[in-house]
């Protein structure tokens, strides 16, 4: 599979990392370069082989559910950019 | 007092011979005159420092006791430390100062341990050189033109070069391995899930795991007993009881089996490095373990199934990366959409943002079953070579690395290049069991390391194992030129 740059600018898009347009044709190379190494997984045999999430196959633990957690507001948003009342500050999204 | 082991540092202390305050301070003037040569710490807290050993002071002279009391320590700044910045390695979080602790530093000052600062890093861990932090390369202090190995490299260069007797590592996929054998120190990873990840900056979820890193073995058993253990509040950690990892160092060897993967020694390994771990071998087979020649015949595939899993668990834990609740925020963002995407642009650097963009494109609809899924069935294959090795042998031994640390800039502008200096510890994080490096001699004025690799949860048994090998050997006692003050 030999990916192309359009292909790279729209994962870009999806991960919210923006490429600048003079860089896009070498981070598409190296990520051509990766792509070919690990496409050397395709020759593998796996008919019925079961994927592997957790090497110990463990399941996630689930507690009781009650509240546990105390607010902590002012504490995380502290350490925000932009705050106001309370609230996260972003540019305007609705114009 | 620099040169002395944890155990003779402890014993120093509780018989007076020299108080917490008196060793703090040693270690940050050793900091201060000479780290600006290996860059192995990001922030030094010089204040907390001496206010921790005060503390710890306090409770020696009130007779309280403990392994770790009063032993300075850094803690590699993957670790949230309340108060004090947290930043991965990167401008991302070049302003992040955490408003708790991790699970691991939390329990590391109860045992009355004396944080003397952060080391450097691979930014987000993802490295094998320590190039890639925010914060500039860490210089290995046995060779200043050479790496010191990463992701760990600061915590390595640190306990190396003996400004810090025992620091914390993360590893996902050899990086305390790596740089401990590039710095001739002992490493450990843990099994999965037997040091709790909370407060561990999320790099590949399914393969991070913190562990210790010290000049020996001994000095490792006693960290990682104050480290490991359940923690409620980390859904991965194992609720299997913690065994006293110092109690069984002085187990004999006679009788036993050392499996030796042939993979692990043919094309691809410096001839001398090989020579090196050979040598170590011979010493363990003088105390009368057993050499076993096995195979591991996936383990070729370890590159291509970690280089799908990491990037796309990397992709998903790095999208909280937004500049709007903390971290970097780019200026002037002109909308929602251009504060996002310039934040990211910005905030992370090349090699971390590759890896997004590997591990969304292996999530992405069409290529989810060839790429992400594919890769987690090979990953049930690497683990079932070792689960069936491990039927014949009780540990498998080798080389950390293909050879010793390499200059810096060498692989700088090649990201495959350095994948490959990882071939031979991938395995053990997607197979989730513990691995150590040890100090196994020099090439050509650096070190290497031999790797050893037990079953889950048998990480008492290569510390016995590594410390065995101490006792015959003095590798582990070589310092580099330099240190003196």
């Amino acid at each position: 599979m030999t990916v192309k740059q359009d292909e790279i600018e729209k994962i870009a898009e999806l991960a919210r990392v923006r490429i600048a347009p003079e860089e896009a044709a070498e981070v598409t190379a190296r990520i051509a370069n990766i792509l070919t190494l690990v496409d050397q997984l395709q020759a593998v045999d796996t008919d019925g082989v079961e994927p592997m999430a957790n090497p110990l196959d463990a399941v996630q633990r689930l507690r009781a559910d009650t509240v546990t957690e105390i607010n902590q507001r002012e504490a995380f948003q502290a350490i925000a950019p932009a705050v106001e009342n309370g609230l996260y500050l972003v540019p305007k999204v609705i114009e | 007092m620099h040169e002395l082991s944890v155990a003779q540092l402890s014993l120093g202390l509780r018989e007076k011979q020299f108080s917490s305050l008196e060793l703090t301070r040693r270690y940050l003037d050793r900091i201060r005159a000479l780290d600006g040569q290996y860059n192995s710490f990001v922030t030094v807290d010089e204040e907390g420092a001496l206010a921790a050993a005060a503390a710890a002071d306090a409770r020696l002279a009130a007779g309280e006791t403990g392994p770790l009391l009063g032993i300075p320590l850094a803690h590699k700044d993957i670790f949230c430390t309340r108060g004090i910045r947290t930043s991965c390695g990167s401008r991302m979080l070049d302003n992040f100062v955490p408003p708790y602790d991790a699970t691991v530093t939390s329990r590391l000052r109860e045992a009355g341990t004396v944080m003397l600062g952060k080391t450097n890093m691979d930014e987000f861990a993802m490295g094998s050189s320590n190039e890639s932090s925010f914060y500039g390369p860490v210089h290995n202090p046995w060779r200043p033109d050479c790496v010191p190995g990463g992701s760990s490299g600061g915590s390595a260069a640190a306990v190396a070069a003996r400004l810090a007797p025992l620091a914390t590592g993360t590893d996902t996929g050899g990086s305390i391995r790596q740089p401990a054998a590039f710095c001739g120190i002992t490493g450990l990873k843990p099994t999965y899930g037997r040091v709790s990840r909370l407060g561990m900056v999320a790099f590949a979820s399914s393969l991070d795991q913190g562990g210790p890193m010290a000049r020996s073995a001994e000095d490792c058993a006693l960290l990682l007993n104050a480290m490991a253990g359940f923690d409620p509040l980390d859904s991965t950690s194992s609720e299997l009881p913690v065994e006293d990892y110092s109690a069984g160092l002085q187990q004999p060897l006679a009788g036993l089996r050392i499996g030796l993967p042939r993979e692990y020694f043919g094309q691809g390994l410096d001839a001398a490095t090989g020579e090196r771990i050979h040598a170590a071998l011979a010493l363990l087979e003088q105390q009368g373990a057993k050499l076993v020649d096995i195979s591991l015949p996936h383990t070729g595939l370890s590159i291509p199934t970690y280089y799908i899993i990491a990037p796309a668990e990397a992709s998903t834990n790095l999208s909280r990366f937004d500049g709007v609740r903390y971290g970097y925020r780019c200026t002037q963002p002109q909308n929602l959409h251009d504060l996002y995407t310039r934040s990211r642009q910005e905030g992370f650097g090349d090699e971390v943002k590759r890896r997004i963009l590997v591990g969304t494109y292996a999530l992405s609809a069409g290529y989810y079953d060839a790429y992400y899924k594919k890769a987690q069935q090979v990953r049930r294959l690497i683990r079932q070579d070792f689960l069936d090795a491990f039927d014949a042998v009780d540990v498998i031994a080798g080389p950390t690395t293909p050879g010793p640390a390499f200059a810096l800039g060498a692989k700088g502008s090649d990201p495959l290049a350095m994948y490959l200096e990882d071939v031979y510890t991938l395995a053990v994080n997607l197979a989730g069991l513990p691995g150590m490096s040890v100090p196994a001699g020099m090439v050509d004025g650096r070190p290497v390391g031999l790797q050893l690799i037990g079953q889950h949860f048998q990480e008492a048994r290569l510390l016995n194992v590594g410390h065995q090998l101490q006792q015959a050997s003095d590798w582990h006692l070589q310092a580099p030129a330099g240190g003196e003050q």
